[in-house]
């Protein structure tokens, strides 16, 4: 232990560039990321134009990750497919954080009845774990990739909204807080500028560990048909495509699966070195 | 511990209560009118205005409410819009399929996941627990039907060892089962692994060793008994998490159980079948937190008395 005096932000820095792995995660989401946004532009070939000539190709010089049934190229498919995935993850975890924060903010500060509500509706959501949730949703709203991010975001408003609950009661017993309150700050103000940034370490290690769970949700949810539909290139909705040609074109199976591992896989390393880097005691 | 239990089953009330309303508003929370979603498309006025009388439809919501929770209780469920059958008998058909499906997962990955992560936590920082987190970390990350095609290509297609899919002997239960436990079996190594490793770390365990224990009594009797205890809360809420993931595993493996109902029921919005799946997934929840409540409350006697 040194006794040298560093700001929360840079003790977190220090620690978080210690672990290699998370940093190469890091590095390939903004990969990930940088391709998706440059689809137009880095993409080989159109992704929505079939070539009769190029059905089911194996990998070549021309397709380096071949072709579909209906000739289009896989991997200007798969990179306009991490736009869907990646705008579905992020957009499903930050409506799902943003109101799960609040209520668990609202729900910690006030305490008493209103807690007591907001908290027995988050143990409902939260007794149906995975992808049900999020099916019973697109059940009511119908299928479709918009409404699968509703679908994401409410099933994972409850985790958010217990976790910042249980920091907001601890954070409401610190000395500043209570010394903001008793000089007369006002409770928005309390919860905005004293509350709400010392529960943001922990909301981002969970945003990050949520945007896997996400993208493997939107995934599934394409995949057994219920999210994108055929003519997207969504990485699930590629794979379900590719079933029926298990043993004749196994590359339509193999890379958008690996898109999708990769992807989930380095946005959960990257989440598991965030929360070594902060130290909090987060499962 | 009786007292317990009375208190945990009516803890379950208003549970029960909220998933109930949730179904029952399900259908008018849906767009369009649902007796002429019942009666059909092509259906003339009359045969629209027939099934909304026949449904009670017309009645006021909170006296729809109460007959609805009548017909719950008595497992009138109702018929099937696609195919006319009772919504009841369409369910008991699939439930054994997906209940053996999932039982089987969970046996596995609950021996294996514990295992790995009692190994992990003995051998901590050695190259069994490194090998052990690759595992883990691939396992979470792991598409399960990307997994579970390629589990197809390699043993059913290139070498015919193994049915492609379907419902029938052991040889089809191998691939999904490996394919729906391999998630969870991650999840539990991980979780056993920083139980053990917090509980390996408590004073009355280095108390122990600095006595001269035998360091297998220190494992299992000192260290592991007590670590175990947050993994039966896990193991009851990853039976939640295959209870939904095994909706897309059978659709992987064309596997003839709840999942793959619930899916071809809100593809073709068969609302009768969709409120009775939700229904029944709730209670399965609510049975098995309850199950786990009550198995924690018989190992850790502090937890009844609160």
């Amino acid at each position: 232990m040194s006794a040298q005096l560093r700001s929360p932000a840079a003790e977190f820095w220090r620690r978080f560039r210690r672990q290699r792995v998370a940093l190469v995660s890091l590095g390939v989401i903004v990969l990930l990321v940088a391709a998706a946004f440059l689809a137009p532009w880095l993409a080989p070939f159109d992704q929505a134009t079939p070539d009769y000539d190029a059905l089911l190709e194996g990998p070549s010089w021309s397709h380096w990750a071949g072709t579909d049934s209906y000739g289009r190229d896989i991997l200007s498919r798969m990179i306009w497919g991490g736009q869907v995935s990646l705008t579905v993850g992020f957009l499903s975890v930050l409506l799902g954080c943003v109101v799960g924060v609040a209520l668990g903010v609202v729900s910690g500060f006030f305490g008493g009845w209103l807690d007591g509500l907001i908290m027995r509706i988050m143990d409902v959501m939260l007794a149906f774990p995975g992808i049900l949730p999020a099916i019973a949703v697109v059940a009511i709203l119908g299928p479709g990739i918009v409404n699968v991010i509703y679908a994401i975001a409410i099933s994972a408003v409850p985790v958010f909204a217990r976790l910042v609950r249980g920091t907001t009661l601890a954070l409401k017993q610190t000395l500043y807080v209570q010394a903001s309150r008793s000089i007369g700050v006002s409770r928005t103000k309390l919860m905005l500028r004293h509350i709400l940034p010392g529960t943001l370490p922990a909301v981002i290690v969970y945003a990050s560990l949520r945007m896997g769970t996400s993208i493997l949700t939107a995934a599934s949810l394409s995949f057994i048909g219920l999210g994108a539909q055929p003519p997207s290139p969504e990485w699930g909705a590629m794979l379900s495509d590719g079933r029926s040609y298990l043993g004749v074109a196994d590359h339509i199976t193999i890379f958008p699966g690996l898109a999708i591992l990769v992807t989930v896989l380095a946005f959960n390393l990257l989440g598991d070195g965030l929360r070594d880097a902060l130290d909090q005691k987060l499962r | 511990m009786f007292e317990y239990l009375l208190r945990r089953l009516a803890g379950t009330i208003p549970v029960l209560l909220a998933v109930s309303l949730f179904v029952f508003a399900f259908v008018h929370l849906l767009p369009g009118d649902p007796a002429r979603m019942v009666a059909g498309q092509d259906a003339s006025f009359e045969q629209v205005e027939n099934v909304r009388r026949e449904l009670a439809l017309d009645q006021p919501l909170w006296v729809q409410y109460g007959r609805y929770l009548n017909q719950m209780a008595h497992f009138q469920l109702g018929r099937s819009i696609k195919t006319h059958e009772p919504v009841a008998v369409m369910i008991g058909q699939r439930f054994m399929p997906t209940l053996w499906l999932t039982v089987v997962s969970m046996v596995w990955a609950v021996i294996l996941g514990v295992g790995l992560g009692v190994l992990s936590g003995v051998r901590r920082g050695r190259w069994e627990d490194r090998a052990a987190a690759v595992g883990a970390i691939l396992g979470i990350s792991f598409p399960s039907f990307w997994l579970g095609l390629l589990l197809i290509d390699l043993f059913s297609v290139r070498l015919g060892w193994l049915p492609t899919g379907g419902y029938g002997d052991w040889t089809h239960f191998v691939m999904p089962a490996f394919t729906l436990g391999s998630a969870v079996a991650a999840v539990m190594a991980r979780f056993t692994r920083s139980a053990y490793v917090e509980v390996a770390a408590e004073d009355y365990v280095r108390t122990a060793r600095s006595k001269g224990v035998p360091e297998r009594g220190v494992v299992w009797t000192h260290t592991l008994r007590n670590a175990l205890i947050p993994v039966i809360t896990l193991t009851g809420l990853q039976f939640g998490f295959l209870l939904g993931g095994a909706i897309v595993v059978e659709t992987v493996f064309s596997w003839p159980g709840l999942g793959r109902l619930l899916i071809d029921s809100v593809s073709f919005r068969d609302y009768p079948v969709i409120q009775a799946e939700i229904l029944l997934f709730a209670l399965e929840f609510v049975l098995i937190n309850l199950i786990v409540d009550l198995l924690y409350g018989l190992v850790n006697p502090e937890i009844r008395l609160k």
